[in-house]
């Protein structure tokens, strides 16, 4: 059903080609929220990462025995409970960090990473490529959680890590308070956006930057793994162009060849076939 | 009647779902490139908002604190929210059915939606009123549907602009978005003249 990929690529595919936030756009509310400091952006990415593990590797240890049917409802409880764990741990040993993100650990639960990712991969793969692939999305993230985390509290406060940077506060640089606010926080996110999609497009040579516009975000996350939903029934959004109804329109309706076009059109062209 | 105006009014205005609190920005960057798709999913939030926190209200303070099982509210909540979009969806389509033209596809999306569960717990969090929390995700929901269509508009004025190649697509959007932001933090002091 899915391609076969060696353990080497799925652990690097999420720093450049499919990172989960700067290509994929998935997971950017707490992105923005607790990046304000390189510390706390760190925790976070962390914290999402052994969520997304321990999550790849009991849905893939589970994907046997979930009916088909009430495999969301499954997923999200098991994503819950993992995270009502991950939350005590993190108040036992780190109170300090689970005092600085708040309600953004519990927020982990719906970040569409994690769903996603059990949708697309542990779903239909193995255990031990699930928790591969849960590590590699997760370092792509926390990669990106800390950098955003850096630059923000280098340029907003002048500080790393709580430390300061001595070439901002005594030279002629002030820190620039903001970019401890949201407002920079979107800015620097946009910008790291676009350094990353240039980078992607520079090494793999391509922009998939329309991800982002179709409108079934939570679960159809790539290019690759569209091919994986167009096997499965779709929970939500856009359902195939051969179930039409119950309101739902398909992606080509809505924005015709858009996202297709660019890099696809061999896929496209069987589609379109077999809609014929 | 004061504090449940300053929490609305403090919840539209200053802590904006989106804008400063960060919550539901997968869909504010998703949804915003027609006002059409902007009005239809600021609608199915201000909805599902105002029954789950009518359902997940009580369900803590009478259910889950009474029997010292408070830190369940993750998985109780996400479940609840999840049963309440699929029960509002089918009764919509079948009373409604103009309001489920509108909001229709945009449901299922929201249960993956952090806004709603981000509002739910802050509203226990904060140690709301009743009537106080309905407040809160009320203005939460209003906020949302401001930001929406602020931004809504701010994209379709977008499409005719020049911009750096470099720049296209998401990037400029959320540049966007952040001088949205900033126009956000002019109203810091709106509530001390209101009502202090």
């Amino acid at each position: 059903m899915a391609t076969k990929n060696s353990a080497g690529y799925e652990l690097t595919k999420g720093i450049i080609k499919e990172n989960p936030l700067l290509i994929l756009m998935l997971g950017t509310c707490p992105a923005l929220a607790v990046t304000t400091s390189a510390m706390n952006g760190l925790g976070m990415g962390v914290a999402t990462t052994a969520v997304l593990v321990l999550s790849n590797l009991v849905i893939s240890m589970l994907r046997k025995a979930i009916p088909d049917r009430i495999r969301i409802p499954a997923y999200i409880t098991i994503i819950a409970s993992l995270v009502t764990i991950l939350q005590f741990l993190l108040q036992a040993y780190v109170p300090a960090l689970n005092a600085s993100l708040g309600i953004f650990i519990p927020l982990i639960t719906v970040n569409c990473i994690i769903l996603g990712r059990a949708e697309a991969f542990a779903n239909s793969h193995g255990v031990f490529i699930s928790v591969i692939d849960g590590l590699g999305m997760g370092t792509g993230f926390t990669l990106a959680l800390f950098v955003i985390g850096s630059l923000r509290e280098i340029l907003g406060f002048g500080t790393f890590f709580d430390y300061p940077m001595p070439w901002i506060q005594e030279g002629g640089l002030q820190p620039m308070m903001i970019f401890g606010l949201p407002a920079g926080g979107f800015a620097i996110f946009g910008i790291m956006v676009a350094i990353t999609q240039k980078m992607n497009k520079r090494f793999y040579g391509r922009r998939p930057q329309k991800t982002m516009e179709r409108e079934h975000y939570p679960g159809s996350i790539s290019v690759r793994t569209d091919t994986i939903f167009e096997d499965t029934a779709v929970f939500d959004g856009p359902r195939p162009p051969r179930t039409p109804g119950r309101g739902a329109v398909p992606p080509a309706a809505t924005d015709p060849g858009a996202f297709v076009k660019e890099d696809e059109a061999e896929e496209n062209s069987t589609e379109s076939e077999a809609t014929k | 009647m004061k504090e449940i105006l300053i929490i609305l009014f403090s919840v539209i205005l200053i802590d904006n779902l989106v804008l400063s609190r960060f919550l539901g920005v997968c869909s504010f960057l998703g949804l915003t490139k027609s006002v059409k798709n902007a009005m239809g999913m600021s609608v199915a939030v201000i909805f599902v908002m105002l029954v789950a926190t009518a359902v997940t209200y009580p369900i803590y303070w009478q259910i889950l604190e009474p029997v010292k099982l408070g830190y369940l509210q993750t998985v109780v909540f996400i479940l609840v929210i999840a049963s309440v979009v699929q029960v509002l969806e089918a009764v919509i389509r079948k009373i409604v059915p103009p309001l489920y033209k509108a909001m229709g596809i945009f449901l299922p999306l929201i249960t993956t939606n952090c806004a709603i569960l981000g509002v739910m717990l802050i509203n226990i969090q904060e140690i709301y009123s009743f009537g106080g929390a309905m407040a809160s995700s009320l203005g939460a929901g209003v906020g949302y549907t401001l930001a929406m269509f602020l931004f809504a508009g701010v994209r379709e004025k977008m499409e005719k602009a020049d911009i750096p190649h470099f720049m296209e697509g998401l990037p400029a959007t959320l540049m966007a978005a952040s001088i949205v932001s900033v126009s956000f933090m002019g109203f810091k002091g709106v509530i001390e003249n209101l009502f202090g």
